[in-house]
């Protein structure tokens, strides 16, 4: 067992009582009974942001640096709807953006969902993007 | 000169290994496996804390994979000393059982690309899979299940996903024909998989928006659709780049969905972009891109490709080393062992041994539970029909590659549970109808020949339309609730709560039937050597050895029955004759504690065909047994010594059988027959009649035998455990008996 600070991984035997649904509702409010009721909603069945950078930690503390910098991305993506995450997804592939695009996207995504992490990361891209090529040429009209 | 054929390259020319196309090496196409003279030699130069050169290219020559594996995927902290550590000292670390895994790691997590495969130069298989049983991250192997059918009937993939659970699969993946029939295969995958065993994780792979659509509704636990690839060209065919493939391993984790990648030797030689380098270094491309990515683990191991490495030499090893960089680098191993890798058996078992013996966290990257016309990833490289070829291995080898045996009442019965199940959801939901003649045939089907038509466009119009609603999982667990399936709703929704702890999203991460995770995290391989790591001990082992077609051998030990249709009469201690008289000599079992041959033939049966041939020759017999003794030429030679024509047939009662002489040394006989499975009453009548020639001076051809090699395969367990009845009947002080003998 991986021991931080009060929690020990796996949270589904140790903490299960006390860690909640991305919603706020407590997973042991989380029933079967309430299922049929129709009471539970879909951010009932999500992880919080603080569930995944717990995990993010665990992560760390087993030796997993990349996985935990993974989680913490992904932590701060709990935060974006749907629709957003896949438009990043599109403007990260090749020849979609530009330079700026990228630089913007990433100011835009780091302010507005407290996403540090993920907007370093597509600014990081934009920088790789710029030096190997991989921009939208000039001549492309699609934005 | 005139072209001669042999025989026997003729018959080798059409055998199923040839088949295949075997290739030499060219690496400026990319056809080489391991080691092109064109690979990069290993180097690293970090200043300022940035890596500012990497295995021969500055950081200004870097393409947008060695950046993305210079900013991510080497831990700087370690780096200068794992470099200069050698990579011989390294690959002797990997086989030496007292450097703990983790330490390892430490140093693989310093390494650059071309350094791992210098590393892996020095490796032979056997090196490798010591490698392998230490480097796996999870501390106990597990597998994964194919699951598809060419109709996409909904009620059969519940079926097959539920028997695939009670296999002991960890996880199993779907596939579609039609990609609209997604959201169906996904429910049924789900909904089936609960019922053979709660805590089986699935994922539908598909196309990654629509896969992500249908992760997040809640009806797949894990994704392993990220492909990645060693050159940029092949990067762009795929419309990706290592930073797009990387968010999307973000964005899974964000909605508490696992997810590893794909790669594995010879696409990018096969997408034309190989650019001259070896696919195993490319390979390690992808995985420290994969690593760096922050993905849990990766499937490789060649994949689809992988009849390309197994093209040219050294391909399986090449492949093998693929798995095992990837386990070095803290990955999650799905091996491959998914995709037809060879025409010939022996050649995709011997390949099978390299992953299935070390173990890795998923031996294959997908073994079919149908059959293989059923399998829609493109025909399974093992399937249905070699289920119980698996186990067997497992047992014969002590080894744990995730499977158990399980009793076909017990598959009659989880199978039609997930059919009954996915019905209700379907009732529930308004689906079209999954009718009751559907499950019936869904519960007994080989494939999908057995299964009615449906109509399709109405399942595409319906699945179209779930994919559009509001409708998710949650919905499935309702359906489920309120149709008397409680136990499959709560694991439905089980899944449902894993998704907010986010446990299983850690490195290897798998479940048990409570639910509990099991990953590199808590359970991780503490392998290092003998006495350590994961042992095949236990109720598991118990499991494995527990195969249902095994034999009770006390049943064919203890188990006694005489001949109702032969009665033996001991008359007094057997005495020598006289005259031209033949004397056939029983074992101590004959017909009274036994009463059939290895061949089934009844000995009352076989003792008159005996007695026929000695009378067709107008010879006189007498019968006698032999206590004292077991042994089919101590019988026979105790028969012959008694006969007053010093001829006499031995006959134990397993059905060996011979003719003796007195005077002859025990081993020395006239006839032997020693294939007692073999034998038919004509064989028996034809040895009687041999003996009588011989009692009468005359020389008889020898008693034609029919040769079946396969026989004492078949038959050696039934040979030990008969004999064993004939030794227990033993009883030295009633020596030799007459017998008066009385047929019914």
């Amino acid at each position: 067992m991986t021991k931080k600070t009060d929690h020990t991984f796996p949270l589904g035997v140790h903490h299960r009582d006390d860690v909640a649904a991305k919603s706020g509702r407590m997973l042991r409010d989380l029933n079967l009974d309430d299922v049929k009721s129709g009471a539970v909603g879909p951010d009932d069945t999500s992880a919080s942001a603080e569930t995944l950078i717990l995990q993010a930690q665990f992560a760390r503390e087993a030796g997993y640096n990349e996985v935990a910098a993974n989680l913490t991305r992904a932590a701060e993506m709990t935060r974006m709807p749907n629709d957003e995450i896949l438009a990043i997804y599109e403007a990260l592939r090749p020849g979609r953006s530009t330079y700026y695009q990228l630089l913007s996207l990433s100011q835009r995504i780091a302010s507005e969902f407290a996403a540090e992490e993920t907007g370093a990361y597509i600014r990081e891209a934009a920088e790789a993007y710029r030096d190997t090529g991989l921009l939208k040429m000039d001549g492309d009209k699609t934005s | 000169m005139t072209q001669t054929v042999s025989k026997r390259f003729e018959k080798l020319r059409a055998r199923d290994i040839n088949k295949e196309v075997f290739v030499s090496e060219l690496p400026e196409l990319g056809l080489i496996v391991m080691g092109s003279p064109t690979d990069p030699k290993p180097s690293l130069e970090i200043r300022d804390g940035r890596i500012v050169e990497m295995d021969g290219r500055t950081e200004k020559e870097f393409d947008a994979i060695d950046r993305f594996i210079a900013l991510h995927a080497i831990n700087l902290e370690n780096a200068e000393r794992a470099m200069a550590m050698g990579s011989l000292k390294i690959a002797r670390m990997l086989v030496d059982i007292s450097v703990p895994q983790r330490e390892v790691m430490d140093v693989f997590s310093g390494l650059t690309p071309a350094m791992i495969a210098e590393v892996m130069s020095h490796l032979n298989v056997v090196e490798m899979m010591m490698a392998m049983q230490k480097m796996r991250q999870r501390k106990r192997p597990a597998d994964q299940a194919h699951v598809t059918n060419w109709k996409e009937n909904p009620c059969l993939l519940a079926a097959d996903a539920a028997e695939a659970g009670l296999r002991g699969f960890a996880e199993e993946e779907t596939t579609v024909r039609v990609a609209r029939m997604a959201p169906f295969s996904a429910l049924a995958l789900l909904v089936g998989s609960q019922v053979g065993r709660p805590g089986v994780m699935t994922q539908i792979s598909c196309e990654e928006a629509l896969n992500l659509r249908l992760a997040m509704k809640g009806l797949a636990t894990y994704a392993e659709t990220l492909s990645v690839y060693g050159t940029i060209p092949s990067f762009l065919d795929g419309d990706d780049t290592p930073w797009s493939k990387g968010i999307l391993a973000s964005a899974y984790a964000s909605r508490g969905v696992k997810s590893r990648f794909t790669s594995g030797s010879g696409s990018e030689a096969l997408m034309g972009y190989g650019l001259g380098w070896s696919m195993l270094y490319l390979e390690i491309r992808c995985i420290l891109m994969v690593k760096g990515a922050g993905s849990q683990g990766v499937q490789n191991g060649s994949i689809s490709c992988i009849a390309l490495p197994e093209a040219l030499p050294n391909g399986v090893r090449g492949v093998l080393a693929e798995n095992l960089v990837a386990a070095s680098l803290g990955l999650e191993v799905a091996a491959g062992n998914d995709a037809m890798s060879s025409h010939s058996q022996m050649r995709k078992t011997a390949k099978l041994m390299l992953q299935m013996l070390p173990g890795t966290d998923f031996v294959t990257s997908g073994h079919s539970v149908m059959p293989r016309k059923d399998n829609l990833f493109g025909g399974g490289n093992f399937d249905a029909e070699d289920m119980d070829d698996w186990l067997v291995i497992q047992r014969d080898m002590q080894v744990d590659s995730g499977l158990k045996p399980v009793r076909e009442g017990d598959v009659l019965a989880v199978r039609e549970t997930g059919a009954r199940a996915i019905q209700a959801v379907f009732q529930e939901l308004g689906f079209p109808e999954i009718s009751n003649e559907e499950v019936a045939a869904a519960t007994t089907a080989f494939s999908s020949d057995d299964m009615p038509d449906r109509d399709s466009i109405a399942d595409l119009a319906a699945a179209d339309a779930f994919l559009e609603s509001d409708k998710t999982a949650l919905d499935v667990v309702r359906a489920l609730a309120s149709s008397g399936f409680e136990d499959v709703a709560e694991a439905v929704l089980e899944m449902q709560r894993q998704r907010v702890l986010g446990d299983y999203l850690h490195t290897s991460a798998v479940f048990d039937e409570n639910f509990t995770v099991a990953s590199a995290v808590n359970t991780p391989n503490d392998y290092e050597g003998p006495g350590s790591g994961y042992r095949v001990e236990g109720k598991i082992w118990q499991d494995i050895c527990a195969l249902p077609q095994a034999l009770d051998p006390e049943a064919l030990v203890s188990g006694e029955a005489s001949d109702p249709n032969l009665l033996l009469d001991p008359v007094g201690k057997a005495v020598e004759g006289s005259g031209q008289e033949v004397v056939v000599a029983l074992g101590p079992a004959f017909a009274t504690a036994m009463n059939k041959t290895l061949a089934d033939l009844a000995h009352a049966d076989v003792l008159r065909a005996i007695l026929d041939g000695v009378e067709s020759e107008s010879v006189s017999w007498r019968v006698v047994k032999v206590w004292h003794g077991a042994d089919v030429a101590d019988i026979g030679l105790s028969g012959a010594r008694l006969s007053g024509s010093g001829i006499g047939i031995g006959l134990q009662s397993k059905g060996t059988a011979l003719i003796h002489k007195k005077g002859l040394a025990p081993l020395n006989n006239l006839e032997l027959l020693s294939m007692a499975p073999n034998l038919t009453l004509d064989s028996y009548r034809a040895l009687g009649r041999n003996a009588a020639c011989y009692a009468t001076g005359r020389a008889p051809s020898p008693v034609p035998m029919k040769i079946d090699n396969m026989a004492r395969l078949r038959l050696i367990v039934h040979t030990t455990l008969l004999h064993h009845r004939e030794v227990n009947q033993i009883d030295e002080t009633r020596g030799v008996e007459e017998m008066s003998v009385t047929f019914r």
